[in-house]
C-alpha cells in the first residue's frame, strides 16, 4: 500500500484522469472547498464573538449574583407593604454563616460626588469598596494599586480612579499616583488607576473607589450597605445561591416569602449561560452547515469520478485483461477521489485561514471590535480534514464499485 | 497446454437464449502456431474470450497448462491472465497516455515489480520487436504495425504461456499484416504457443494448423502444407 502511494505511474494516472476533465474536476472542488471554507469561516467567526464576549464579560466572574433591597409589595408581620429595605453588614454576616457554597460576598455602597483636581472638575459616581471587589470583578489596573485592607482598617482617604477620571482631571503626561484629588471637598490621594471595564456601573463618565469604611464614615452610612456581589465556589448552583440569600434575606428583614419585588438581583452567571448558550447553537449551525455542504461537494466528487470511470471503461478493461485485480483498479480510484477532496480541503482551509485574517484586519480592530482573534482550532480543522478524507474515501468506493463491476469483457468492447 | 473438452456457451438475449458455442473439443500443445478462423457469428471471438479467462463458459471442461478452471473469482483470473496469458488485440488497446515503454511494463506493474526492473525488461522486449528507439513515444505517435508491436510486446513481458492474439492485423495494412505475422511466427520458433483468432485465409496460411468454426462447431482442423520446410529454421 505505501509502495503504491509513491509509485510514480499512480499518481501519473490520477493526473491523466484529471487532466481528462480539467473543468468539470475544477467546478467540483470548488464544491468542496466552498464546504470547508465556510466551516472554516463561521467557525471562526463564531469563535470572535466569544472570545468577545469574553473580553467584555471576562472582569467578572461568571457565577456572580448582584443582590439589592428595594420595597416591598406585600404586607407582613404587621408591616404594610410598599417599606423600604436596606441591607445591613449583619445580612452580610448572616449569609456567610447560613449558605454554603459561597466565594466571596463583596459589600459596596454607591454615591454621586463632585471631583476637583485644581481647575479641572466633574460629577463621578463614587464607590466605597473592599478589596474583595478585585477577585469579583478584576480590575485592570494601569498605576498603582487598588485598595487593600490596610486602608480598610485605618479608614484611609485614598482613591482608586478609573482612566477615563485621569483623562477628565489630569493634564496629559501628568502622574496622577500620589496626588490628591478632592471629592465633596475632602481630599483624597490617588492609590491607582485601572483600565475601564467593559460593562461599567454607576457613574456616567467613570467610577472612583474608595475604602468602605471610608465611605461609610464619610457619608454616614452607618451599618448600610447599597449592594452586594456574591459569588459561588465552582460546582455550586449560582441560581440556587441567588434563591437561597434572597429567601434569608426575607426572613431577616421580615418580609412576606412570595413578596418578589423586595430584593433585586442581576444573575451574572445565567445572563452568561444564555449568551454562551447562543454561542453554542451558532456553532452547532456552523458545523451543520459546513458538513451538509462538505458532504454535497464530496458527492459531486463521486460523481466527477463516475463519469470519469465510465470514459475509462476501456482502459480498464485493458489494465485487467493485462492482470490488474479488482482491489488494484478499485485503490486507484479510491485514491484519486481522496486526493481530490484532500486538495479542496486544503484550499478551503487555506482561503478559510486568509478572509479570517481580513476579517481580523478589517473588523476586529480599535475600541469597539465586533469580533476579537476570529480563530479555529487546529483540532476543529484536523476533524474537519479528517472527515474530508474518510468521506472522500466512503464515496470513492461508489465510482470504484462501478469500474470493476463491468466484466472486462465488456469494458474492452467499448469503443 | 489448452485442452477444452465438450464446451458450451450460450448468451442471454431478451427471454431467450443465444447458443454460441455447441460443444467444443480442442487441444492445443505447447509450441503450437494455431489459429481460428470463422466467420463473424461463428463463436470464434466467444471461444478466445473463454480461452482468455475474460468471460465463462457454461458447461464443459477447460484446462489451462494442465490446470482445471472452475469457479474464477476476478481476482484469481486476473493473476492467471497476468500469468500464462498474453493478449494481442485488433484496435491494439494501448493506453493512450502512456509512452510505448510504459504500456509494455504495465503487466510487469501488476505483477509488483519495481519501476526500474520492469522498464529494464519493458525496453528488452521493444527491441525484440524491433522497435526500441520508439521506447519514448505515446502510442499516438507511432503508426498501426508500430502500436501492435508494441502490443505484442506487452504480451510477451510477463513470458506467458500463450499469446492470444484476437484479429491482430484487422486494422492492418497487407505489407505490415506480413510483418506483423513474421513477428508472431518468430516468436513461436522461439517457442511459444500462439493462438491467433482471424477471418483472413492468408493471415491463417501464415499459422502452422487451422481450426475452422462455423455456427459454434469446428467443421475442420487440419495442419498447414507450407511451401517452405519450417524445419529449417529450428
Amino acid at each position: 500500500m505505501i509502495k503504491f502511494l509513491f509509485d510514480t505511474d499512480t499518481w501519473q494516472e490520477i493526473y491523466s484522469s484529471i487532466r481528462k476533465n480539467k473543468t468539470r474536476t475544477a467546478i467540483t472542488i470548488i464544491g468542496v472547498m466552498w464546504g470547508i471554507f465556510l466551516l472554516v469561516v463561521l467557525l471562526g467567526a463564531a469563535k470572535g464573538v466569544e472570545n468577545n464576549f469574553n473580553r467584555l464579560f471576562g472582569d467578572f466572574a461568571t457565577n456572580s449574583v448582584f443582590v439589592w433591597a428595594q420595597q416591598t409589595s406585600k404586607p407582613f408581620k404587621g408591616f404594610q407593604e410598599g417599606k423600604s429595605l436596606t441591607l445591613k453588614m449583619s445580612d452580610l454576616e448572616s449569609i456567610k454563616k447560613e449558605i454554603p457554597g459561597l466565594e466571596f460576598v463583596v459589600p459596596r455602597l454607591q454615591d454621586q460626588a463632585l471631583a476637583v483636581n485644581d481647575f479641572k472638575s466633574g460629577r463621578f459616581g463614587v464607590f466605597g469598596d473592599y478589596p474583595e471587589l478585585d477577585e469579583v470583578q478584576k480590575m485592570d489596573m494601569v498605576y498603582g494599586r487598588f485598595i487593600n485592607h490596610n486602608d480598610i482598617i485605618e479608614k484611609k482617604k485614598v482613591c482608586v480612579i478609573e482612566e477615563e477620571i485621569y483623562k477628565q482631571l489630569f493634564d496629559k503626561d501628568v502622574q496622577p499616583i500620589g496626588t490628591y484629588i478632592k471629592i465633596n471637598n475632602i481630599n483624597y490621594k490617588v492609590i491607582g488607576m485601572y483600565k475601564k471595564g467593559q460593562i461599567g456601573s454607576g457613574g456616567p463618565q467613570g467610577n472612583i473607589h474608595i475604602p468602605f469604611t471610608t465611605f461609610q464614615q464619610v457619608y454616614n452610612r452607618g451599618e448600610d450597605v447599597g449592594w452586594m456581589m456574591i459569588t459561588g465556589k465552582p460546582g455550586f448552583d449560582i441560581t440556587q445561591i441567588e434563591a437561597d440569600v434572597k429567601l434569608l434575606l426575607k426572613n431577616l428583614h421580615k418580609v412576606h416569602p412570595e413578596d418578589d419585588r423586595a430584593f433585586g438581583s442581576f444573575n451574572l452567571g445565567k445572563e452568561i449561560a444564555k449568551v454562551t448558550g447562543f454561542l453554542t447553537g451558532m456553532q452547532f449551525l456552523t458545523w451543520f452547515v459546513g458538513i451538509a455542504t462538505l458532504i454535497a461537494g464530496v458527492f459531486a466528487i463521486g460523481n466527477i469520478l463516475l463519469i470519469t470511470v465510465k470514459e475509462r471503461t476501456k482502459e480498464i478493461g485493458i489494465r485487467r485483461a493485462l492482470g490488474a485485480k479488482p482491489w488494484e483498479i478499485k485503490r486507484q480510484i479510491i485514491l484519486e477521489s481522496v486526493f481530490l477532496t484532500s486538495i479542496a480541503g486544503s484550499l478551503g482551509i487555506i482561503s478559510g485561514g486568509i478572509v479570517l485574517m481580513i476579517i481580523d484586519v478589517t473588523l476586529g480592530k480599535g475600541d469597539e471590535p465586533a469580533l476579537t482573534n476570529p480563530t479555529v482550532d487546529i483540532p476543529v480543522i484536523l476533524i474537519a480534514a479528517a472527515t474530508l478524507v474518510i468521506l472522500g474515501t466512503l464515496i470513492g468506493l461508489i465510482p470504484a464499485h462501478t469500474a470493476v463491476s463491468i466484466r472486462p469483457i465488456e469494458a474492452l468492447r467499448e469503443e | 497446454m489448452i485442452k477444452i473438452e465438450k464446451l458450451h456457451k450460450s448468451y442471454p438475449i431478451g427471454k431467450g437464449s443465444l447458443h454460441v458455442l455447441k460443444g467444443l473439443d480442442l487441444h492445443i500443445k505447447e509450441g503450437e502456431f494455431v489459429s481460428i478462423m470463422g466467420s463473424s457469428g461463428s463463436g470464434k471471438s466467444t471461444l478466445l474470450n473463454i480461452v482468455g479467462l475474460l468471460d465463462n463458459h457454461d458447461t464443459g471442461n477447460y484446462y489451462l497448462n494442465g490446470q482445471l478452471i472452475e469457479n474464477l473469482d476476478e481476482k484469481k483470473a486476473a493473476i492467471l491472465r497476468n500469468k500464462f496469458l498474453g493478449f494481442v488485440f485488433q484496435s491494439f488497446n494501448l493506453i493512450n497516455y502512456k509512452s510505448a515503454l510504459e504500456n509494455v511494463a504495465l503487466p510487469l506493474y501488476y505483477q509488483g515489480i519495481g519501476r526500474k526492473e520492469r522498464n529494464k525488461i519493458a525496453l528488452q522486449y521493444l527491441d525484440k520487436v524491433g522497435i526500441k528507439d520508439r521506447a519514448e513515444h505515446l502510442p499516438s505517435e507511432l503508426s498501426g504495425g508500430e502500436k501492435q508491436r508494441v502490443a505484442i510486446a506487452r504480451a510477451l513481458v510477463t513470458n506467458p504461456k500463450v499469446v492470444l492474439a484476437d484479429e491482430p492485423t484487422g486494422a492492418l495494412d497487407s505489407a505490415t499484416t506480413h510483418s506483423v505475422m513474421e513477428l508472431l511466427k518468430e516468436i513461436n520458433r522461439e517457442g511459444m504457443t500462439v493462438f491467433v483468432i482471424t477471418h483472413e485465409e492468408d493471415v491463417a496460411a501464415e499459422t502452422d494448423r487451422i481450426v475452422r468454426l462455423k455456427d459454434g462447431i469446428i467443421i475442420s482442423d487440419e495442419k498447414v502444407q507450407k511451401k517452405s520446410n519450417r524445419k529449417s529454421y529450428v
